[in-house]
């Protein structure tokens, strides 16, 4: 061990994630890992970790922080106030923390999820492959569970990057969310289907790492709301028999039983998570090849934007 | 194995995975072609594949959209569904020790009195049986059989129970399960293992994989006490007698 970080004060829901964990969905295990990919990966790379090290995410408001040494940390997910050693931490950049000085991270303003990524990554033991907390399972992070005070968490070997900013937008930040319909739209009428995507849709405050649930004109299927399980993703957008969607997210079960309207791209995944509580949306049909050339274009943005940070001169 | 399923439909899921789906409803020849599937995309992946999620009647594949798309992947995978022998995945034989007892043991008396089964019959009814794992979903490891025995299908309880012990052994419809984990289920329940299907902690997490053949073995609460004891260790242990 190279160091570590004590939890001095933390959020409801502070966890460890990675990537996420694949190879285990025939096994029931969902791949777990961070609810907004972008914004995690942007927090790994402005403390120069590599893509696959783990991180802190946390909702609505992240809590206080102590290193054993020296260490770069980043903030990321939407505007909030955050301070390394009493000085300013701006969102979306890297300062130094220095052994033993305290960090503090605020609540999100305008967004859901925050991720604080420590030089060095958050070394807790691999759990089948993978460091990513799926809480309702108790798999993975720190002893499967949400992180409390008092908790040392070990980190990995010091990268010794510089403070850096992100100067361009990781993704678009507005318009839709998108989707491509079925696997089972088939089981809906078109003038549901037209409901579905002419409708404005309003997040509900039940919401966690499993499922989105979303308010808005019921969308009932022609046959009932019952098929044959079958294998759900991150994004599904499931109709159980309130007719009210569920979006399926990181911790989701990896099969079910309701018919899926549509599957949410994953470039879209990240801000449909960011979406606070009573906001609204809407959904944008697209063909998969639409969305498939969609998928590689937010790759692009995304590895472009975090080629091109630049240094803070802190 | 004869097979009389029309042509595998390909179900788009979003930019990043899609179905495969051999039929619309529970179906054995249906749920060993996702299975011959699975272990033939694990013998030889395509390129982009990430993960397979067979179930008991399609199979779910995710993909990197930088690497393959939805029409590389149904244009490879038509060809390797033809050539497919469902048969061919064997799948491992477990011994399962089932107690007909205890907190799981809530509807035997009701089976009992409905089927108009004394309840040796019935238990060997169950025992006798040789199940399949048809998938696992729901929550690690939860495992979904087939091979119920007609007269032991149960329609599904209006009421939900809370909470159900795990290792509980269920029937919902024609359906049987062997659950992981502690949870609300409306399915009738006679028996529990003190296997531990599902443990992150041990070197092998997950006891059951789709396609294993289970063979249902009766013991008694002593016995199931100490195996529980053992199993709660991280030990594996399909039968004492023959470990796997």
């Amino acid at each position: 061990m190279t160091g570590t970080l004590e939890i001095l004060a933390a959020g409801p829901m502070l966890t460890v994630q990675d990537r996420g964990r694949t190879g285990f969905l025939r096994f029931g295990v969902s791949a777990s890992g961070p609810m907004d990919g972008e914004a995690f990966a942007a927090a790994n790379a402005l403390v120069g970790n590599a893509p696959g090290a783990a991180a802190l995410e946390f909702a609505l408001t992240g809590g206080r922080f102590r290193a054993s040494r020296d260490v770069l940390v980043a903030v990321t997910g939407g505007a909030m106030r955050a301070e390394a050693g009493g000085r300013p931490l701006a969102p979306w950049s890297s300062a130094r923390l220095r052994a033993g000085e305290e960090l503090t991270v605020g609540a999100l303003r305008g967004a859901v999820w925050g991720y604080l990524a420590v030089s060095g990554g958050i070394e807790t033991p691999p759990v089948m492959g993978s460091r990513a907390t799926h809480l309702r399972s108790a798999i993975g992070g720190h002893e499967g569970r949400a992180l409390r005070p008092g908790d040392v968490l070990p980190l990995g070997p010091e990268p010794g990057a510089l403070p850096r900013r992100l100067t361009r937008p990781l993704r678009p930040r507005h318009g839709p969310i998108r989707v491509v319909l079925g696997p089972q739209d088939d089981a809906f009428a078109p003038e549901i289907l037209a409901r579905f995507l002419g409708a404005s849709y309003a997040v509900s405050a039940q919401r966690d790492r499993m499922a989105l649930l979303l308010e808005g004109p019921a969308l009932p299927a022609a046959r009932g709301h019952d098929i044959t399980s079958d294998g759900t993703l991150m994004g599904s957008v499931q109709v159980p028999l309130s007719g009210r969607p569920i979006v399926l997210m990181a911790d989701r079960q990896t099969t079910g039983g309701f018919p899926k309207i549509a599957t949410v791209i994953t470039p879209d995944l990240g801000r449909l998570a960011q979406i606070p509580t009573g906001a609204m949306l809407r959904f944008h049909a697209l063909s998969v090849e639409a969305a498939e050339a969609e998928a590689r274009a937010a790759a692009r943005q995304s590895a472009e934007a975090l080629a091109d940070l630049a240094p803070t001169g802190a | 194995m004869v097979l009389n399923l029309p042509a595998p439909r390909f179900l788009p899921c979003g930019d990043a995975a899609l179905t495969v789906e051999f039929a619309p409803g529970i179906d054995a020849a249906a749920n060993a072609l996702a299975l011959a599937l699975a272990a033939d995309l694990e013998a030889a992946p395509l390129p982009g594949l990430c993960d397979v999620l067979p179930t008991y009647r399609s199979l779910t594949l995710s993909y990197d959209p930088c690497v393959t798309g939805f029409a590389t992947l149904r244009a490879a995978l038509r060809p390797r569904i033809a050539a497919l022998r469902p048969g061919a995945v064997e799948g491992a034989v477990r011994s399962i020790p089932v107690f007909y007892g205890g907190p799981a043991c809530l509807d035997l008396a009701r089976l009992t009195a409905e089927k108009g089964m004394t309840e040796d019959a019935l238990i060997a009814l169950h025992l006798g049986a040789a199940y399949r794992v048809a998938m696992i979903g729901f929550a690690p490891g939860f495992a979904y059989l087939s091979g119920l025995p007609a007269a032991l299908a149960t329609p599904r309880r209006a009421e939900v129970r809370q909470r159900v012990t795990e290792g509980a052994l269920g029937i919902g419809g024609g359906q049987a399960s062997v659950n992981s984990v502690a949870a609300p289920s409306a399915w009738s329940y006679i028996g529990q293992t003190p296997l531990r299907l599902f443990d992150a902690a041990r070197a092998r997490p997950c006891l059951l994989a789709p396609g294993d053949r289970l063979r249902l073995r009766r013991i008694g609460e002593a016995e199931f006490d100490t195996l529980a004891a053992r199993a709660c260790r991280g030990e594996i242990l399909f039968d004492p007698e023959t470990p796997a």
